[in-house]
Order: C-alpha cells, then sequence, then structure tokens
C-alpha cells in the first residue's frame, strides 16, 4: 500500500483520472442542458454508443480523426432531432422513451458493428497534445496538460455552459422553459424550439462524448459504454444542475476508476476482487442520490411536455 | 366502445410501424424484408422444439413485464430487472449448492423462493430509497443493475466458480452443474418446455388478481392514481410504493430461478455482461409490458410475441446472416412507437368520446399516468 502514496503515482492516477472523466463530462453536460429545459434524457447510454461506433468505424475506413469525430457528432445530431419529434410532437412518457433510446442504440450499434466490421479491429486513437510551457510544469503540468483534444475540449465547454446558460439570451430561455414553460410562453419564447435546440445540443454532445470514449480505447466492442451514459445522467442530479458541479462529479469519478484500475495494476486489489471494486461508481451514484435527493431541486418542469392551455 | 377498440389499436398499429423500420434496415443491410419475416416465423414457431424454445425465452419476459406492470400502476417505473433476475438467480444458486441432496418436491419450491426472495430483496432497497428518501427510482434501480452486474461476474468468476474450470483452466465464469433436484421438470419429452414456462402463466394471472381483486391492488393503484388522494383515504403511500417495487422485483428474481433451472446446462453462466446471463429480459420485460398495455394478463401473449422474435432473431443470423442483435434494436423502436403513440390514442379517444381534450392537459401533471393502457 505505501509505495501508493508516492508522488508519481498520484500524478499518474490524476492525469488519467481527469482522461477517465471527459466521457462522463461531455454526456453531463450536455444532460444537463436538455434537462435545464425540462427535458430528460435516459437514453444517451445509447446515443453514446451509435456515435462511438459511427466514429469507430470511419477512422477504420478513412484513418481519418477529424472525419470519426465528425460522423460522431452528426450521429449524435440526428438522436437529438428523433428525440425532439418523441418528446415534443408526441409529447411521449421522457422516462420510458429514453429507455426505448437506450436499447435501440444498443441494439443498432451491435448489429451494424457484428454487420460491418465483425472482429474488432484497434484503430488509431487521439494523439496527446502537450500544451506549450504549462505541460512542463512539475508535477500539474503531467497531470492536467498532457492530455488528447477531446479531454480540452471538454473542460473548456464547462465555463462555456455555464455562460451559455448564464448570460445569453438562448440560455436563459432555455432556463424558462424549463422553469416555467407556460411563463415564458407569454412572454413570447417558443417553448418548442428551445426545447428542441437544447435537446439538440444535448445529444450532439452525448455524441462526442461516445466519440471521446471510443477514440480513447481504439476499439469498439457492443455495449462499451457499460452504463456510463446512465451515471452521466446520475452526474446531473448530483451536480444539482450546475455545470461546475457535473464537473466535480465527473472528475470524481474518473478519479475513482483510475484508482481502482492503479490498485489493480499494483496488484494491491488482487485480480479477484477487482469486479467488487468496479461496483464503485455505481454504488457511489446511488450513495450521492440518497444524500442529496431531498437537498436539491431541479428544473420545475423537468418531464413535463408542454401543452398550451 | 368504438373508443375501446381504437384504444388498443394505436399501440398496435405504433409496434407494427416499428416492425416496418425493422424491414427498411433489413434491406438496407441486403437482405429481403420478406425473408427475413419468413426466417423469423419458421425460426419462432417452424417446429414443436422451436415453439418450446419461443414458450422459454417468453418466460422472463411474462415475469418481468408482469411485475413491470404493477410498479406502473403505482406510478413507479421498474428498469432494475436485469439486476432483480441476477439478484434472484444468485440466491437460488447459492441455495442448490448448500442443498443439493433434498428431494425435488422440496428443492424446486425452494429455489424458486430463493429467486423471489433475491429479487424482493433488490426491488426493496429503490423502493425504500424512493419511499423514504425521494431518490428517484428510475436512476437507483439502473444503478443497481451495474452493481449486481459486477457481483455476479465476482461470483461466477471467484467463489461460485465451477471448480473443474480452475482446474481446466479455462475460467469461463459460470457455477459447477447444479443439483438434478432442482431441474425444472421438461413438460414435453424432446423439446426443452418446462415447469417455468407454467410459474410465469400462473404468476402473471396471480398479479392480475391481486392488482384488481385484492386490497393490495386496490392500494397500489390508488397510490398510482393520486398519492395525494390515496394518503387522504389513510393509505399508507410510502410503504405502498415499497411494496410495488418489492413485488416487482420479486417477479423478476423469480425469472432469474427460472432462468437457471430451466437451462439446459442446470448451472448460472456468464460472459462477464448482464445480458449474458440474463438475455437482456430486463429490458424486453419492458418492451412486453409496454405492448400488453401495462396489464398483467395482456403481457402473457405480448411476452410470447417478442419471445419470438428472439427465437425468429437467431434463425435470421444463421439463415441471412443478418446479427440477431436486430431483435435488440428493434425491441426499442417498438418502446418508443408504443410510448410516442400514448397521446395520440387520448387525443383520438377524446375526439370519438366528444370530451373536451383539455383532459389532456391536466394529466401531463401526472407523467406516468399517459402510458398506454393505464385506465383513469
Amino acid at each position: 500500500m505505501s509505495d501508493f502514496f508516492t508522488l508519481t503515482v498520484l500524478v499518474a492516477v490524476v492525469g488519467s483520472g481527469v482522461r477517465l472523466a471527459t466521457p462522463y463530462l461531455l454526456a453531463g453536460l450536455g444532460e444537463t442542458v436538455g434537462q435545464k429545459s425540462g427535458v430528460l434524457n435516459l437514453g444517451i447510454d445509447g446515443v453514446m454508443q451509435l456515435s462511438a461506433f459511427s466514429a469507430y468505424f470511419v477512422v477504420l475506413k478513412t484513418d481519418n480523426l477529424m472525419l470519426g469525430v465528425l460522423a460522431g457528432l452528426a450521429v449524435g445530431a440526428v438522436m437529438g432531432v428523433f428525440y425532439g419529434v418523441i418528446t415534443i410532437v408526441f409529447k411521449a412518457t421522457q422516462g420510458i422513451s429514453g429507455i426505448g433510446i437506450f436499447i435501440f442504440g444498443l441494439g443498432f450499434s451491435d448489429l451494424l458493428f457484428q454487420r460491418l466490421v465483425g472482429t474488432p479491429k484497434p484503430i488509431r486513437q487521439l494523439p496527446t497534445i502537450e500544451i506549450p510551457f504549462l505541460s512542463e510544469l512539475p508535477v500539474v503540468g503531467e497531470a492536467l496538460f498532457q492530455h488528447n483534444p477531446l479531454t480540452y475540449v471538454a473542460f473548456i465547454l464547462v465555463p462555456v455552459t455555464i455562460l451559455f446558460l448564464g448570460k445569453t439570451t438562448f440560455g436563459l430561455n432555455i432556463r424558462a422553459v424549463g422553469e416555467n414553460p407556460h411563463a415564458a410562453d407569454s412572454l413570447g419564447v417558443s417553448v418548442e424550439r428551445t426545447r428542441y435546440v437544447a435537446i439538440l445540443i444535448g445529444n450532439t454532445m452525448a455524441g462526442l462524448a461516445g466519440v471521446a470514449l471510443v477514440l480513447e480505447l481504439g476499439i469498439f466492442q457492443p455495449n462499451l459504454t457499460q452504463g456510463l451514459g446512465f451515471i452521466a445522467v446520475a452526474l446531473v442530479y448530483f451536480g444539482s444542475w450546475r455545470p461546475s458541479h457535473v464537473m466535480a462529479g465527473a472528475l470524481l469519478y474518473g478519479l475513482v476508476n483510475a484508482t481502482v484500475l492503479q490498485l489493480k495494476a499494483r496488484n494491491i486489489i488482487p485480480l479477484s476482487f477487482s469486479e467488487l471494486a468496479a461496483m464503485a461508481p455505481a454504488v457511489l451514484t446511488i450513495v450521492a442520490l440518497v444524500i442529496l435527493a431531498q437537498r436539491v431541486k431541479g428544473p420545475a418542469a423537468l418531464t413535463k411536455p408542454f401543452i398550451r392551455h | 366502445m368504438l373508443s375501446k377498440i381504437v384504444g388498443s389499436a394505436v399501440p398496435v398499429l405504433a409496434a407494427l410501424a416499428a416492425f416496418l423500420v425493422g424491414a427498411v434496415m433489413l434491406l438496407v443491410l441486403g437482405a429481403s424484408p420478406l425473408d427475413g419475416l419468413k426466417a423469423i416465423l419458421d425460426g419462432a414457431f417452424g417446429s414443436g422444439e422451436r415453439l418450446a424454445a419461443t414458450a422459454v425465452k417468453a418466460t422472463p419476459l411474462i415475469l418481468v413485464g408482469a411485475g413491470i406492470s404493477i410498479a406502473f400502476r403505482a406510478r413507479v417505473i421498474n428498469i432494475g430487472g436485469e439486476g432483480q433476475i441476477i439478484a434472484g438467480a444468485l440466491l437460488a444458486t447459492v441455495i442448490a449448492l448448500a442443498l443439493p441432496d433434498l428431494p425435488s418436491v422440496v428443492l424446486i419450491p425452494l429455489v424458486l423462493m430463493g429467486g423471489a426472495i433475491g429479487g424482493t430483496i433488490l426491488g426493496a432497497i429503490p423502493g425504500v430509497l424512493k419511499a423514504y428518501a425521494s431518490v428517484n427510482e428510475i436512476l437507483s434501480t439502473i444503478m443497481l443493475n451495474l452493481v449486481m452486474v459486477q457481483f455476479m461476474n465476482f461470483l461466477l468468476r471467484g467463489p461460485l466458480i465451477d471448480p473443474l474450470e480452475i482446474a481446466a483452466g479455462t475460467r469461463i465464469p459460470q457455477t459447477q452443474r447444479l443439483s438434478d433436484n432442482a431441474a425444472l421438470p421438461t413438460l414435453v419429452e424432446g423439446t426443452r418446455l418446462h415447469l417455468g414456462v407454467v410459474v410465469a402463466v400462473v404468476a402473471a394471472v396471480i398479479a392480475y388478481i391481486v392488482l384488481w381483486r385484492m386490497p393490495l391492488g386496490f392500494r397500489l393503484r390508488a397510490v398510482g392514481h393520486s398519492p395525494e388522494a390515496a394518503r387522504a383515504a389513510g393509505i399508507n403511500v410510502e410503504r405502498n410504493i415499497t411494496y410495488a417495487l418489492a413485488i416487482s422485483g420479486m417477479l423478476g428474481g423469480l425469472a432469474g430461478a427460472i432462468l437457471v433451472f430451466g437451462s439446459e446446462g442446470q448451472r448460472m453462466i456468464t460472459d462477464g455482461s448482464a445480458a449474458g446471463f440474463t438475455g437482456a429480459a430486463g429490458f424486453n420485460g419492458i418492451v412486453a409490458a409496454l405492448f400488453g398495455g401495462l396489464h398483467p394478463l395482456w403481457t402473457i401473449p405480448s411476452a410470447f410475441l417478442f419471445g419470438a422474435l428472439l427465437t425468429g432473431a437467431t434463425q435470421l443470423q444463421r439463415v441471412l446472416q443478418i446479427p440477431a442483435a436486430l431483435a435488440v434494436a428493434l425491441n426499442g423502436l417498438v418502446v418508443i412507437f408504443v410510448i410516442s403513440s400514448a397521446r395520440f390514442r387520448s387525443y383520438i379517444q377524446s375526439i370519438i368520446e366528444k370530451r373536451p381534450s383539455n383532459r389532456a392537459s391536466e394529466d401531463l401533471e401526472r407523467p406516468y399516468s399517459k402510458i398506454p393502457g393505464v385506465d383513469t
């Protein structure tokens, strides 16, 4: 145990924690925007899998990472339009339609993978970009400034989301239609259009989260996310719908995962107990939900479709 | 009357629309939809043996679906079928390992009860958390699924692993072959049709009776209809929410025990994923329940339909090389289409009944009541 608490190991843990936090953060931020507009999207795990597969497939065929990222974003956006129609036009019960999206994404990405790829082949991973000067700082340099581009994007999106929701007209509209759609409507804000855009943003970011996951791993397999998208939804709840808290939660998950990996790699946890350690994120989520459920209140109109009186 | 017919036609049409999308998918993947349909029908109903396989596939869907129907009636959403199945299967397995020499008449009921208890425990946890700590049950049940997969992997790779797997060095995560005294008896010689199918159907009928003919069911439905009114009538809302999820979990756990003791290998086995053991019955049960209008009795034929889709899909893979995952994708679409048709349905019904449709906006304040088939 003692050799775990050395500076090198801790730096490695923090570094990989930041890296592993990326998909949680991207998906969680997107879900925050969607929920702020009053729409719960439980299906982002499925969207992540679809986007991950598209990115994987495009990179496999073209060896072009940029095209892969674009493909993943596009699939996320298409799923956003799809989910927008489900929730806004058909006003379907959001908890269940989201599970439908998840099942569809799980099955369809598996179907395409087996049909188009068959046996898993590794693809190019995202390059590490060392931020000039900052990456040479002792300790923090290696932990914080030697990551792949999508990790930087994810963390830059935190202040962007805060500013977007807090300072822009459109962001304020999103919050208004999530709190009191009828009041927003009477002031001339189109509830439906605002929610469409929020859903679109949320799904596209979920798509990017899937891309980040698959380009980090460099390989695709069915059920790639293993529930990561659902944890990202929970993250929004116990991040109290605040981007900065969602980031803290994502980092916590990243660090927990990184610690488990590191303990496993150093044989501090015997291999036979690694599955018990892998229960940590979900258990942590339940505990966090119990502690926070009665303290935080979400957008008042969350999960309620809008019908003009 | 007309309104009722339209009411049941809309979800069926919605599912048909989902299957049409499935046909388009087949076309895009380079297979003829007609050949696909033929393969699915042949695979699901083509022989006595296949019919039996369909019934066996439907068994956990009936149980999980009936459980979900009960929970939804009390306005709680149980997405935890996967975890509840695993919990039931694990407890039943441990019982069979501990008491292998008991005679069948004792051991079979015992392992089934073990399964039910395992599922009940796993269902009661999110129930208590929702009732007494306002924890969103959708999230907590999903999280418990994730927890149980890892717990299953831990047990099947560690303490419960087949000693032969260690000796051979193959280390497939599975238990040893469990006591034959616990095996569910085959009903028709030469097929896989076993007692579990009967148990599931009986359980669904009991679920129906409890829900509509017993005080407990009345209380559960009252809580689902209006918690405030139920409370005013002296019903303990918190306790009944817990019951709803616990009963729902109980049926899932029973499905888990049946999956183990109705299996050919007579053992619990996984590939490291939840679906590796459950066949995703916890999710497919949601599909069966929704298509069955969240009614325990209608869930039975509905589960057979989706059981047929699942067994048919394996034939699809054999004959047309279309991966069986198509069935999973289709199930997702069925959920989306059926749930999306709910408002359309109440809209049409309001026109037929010439009642003002603004009633719908009032229902919206209770989002879970807008599920197809839920009587209001």
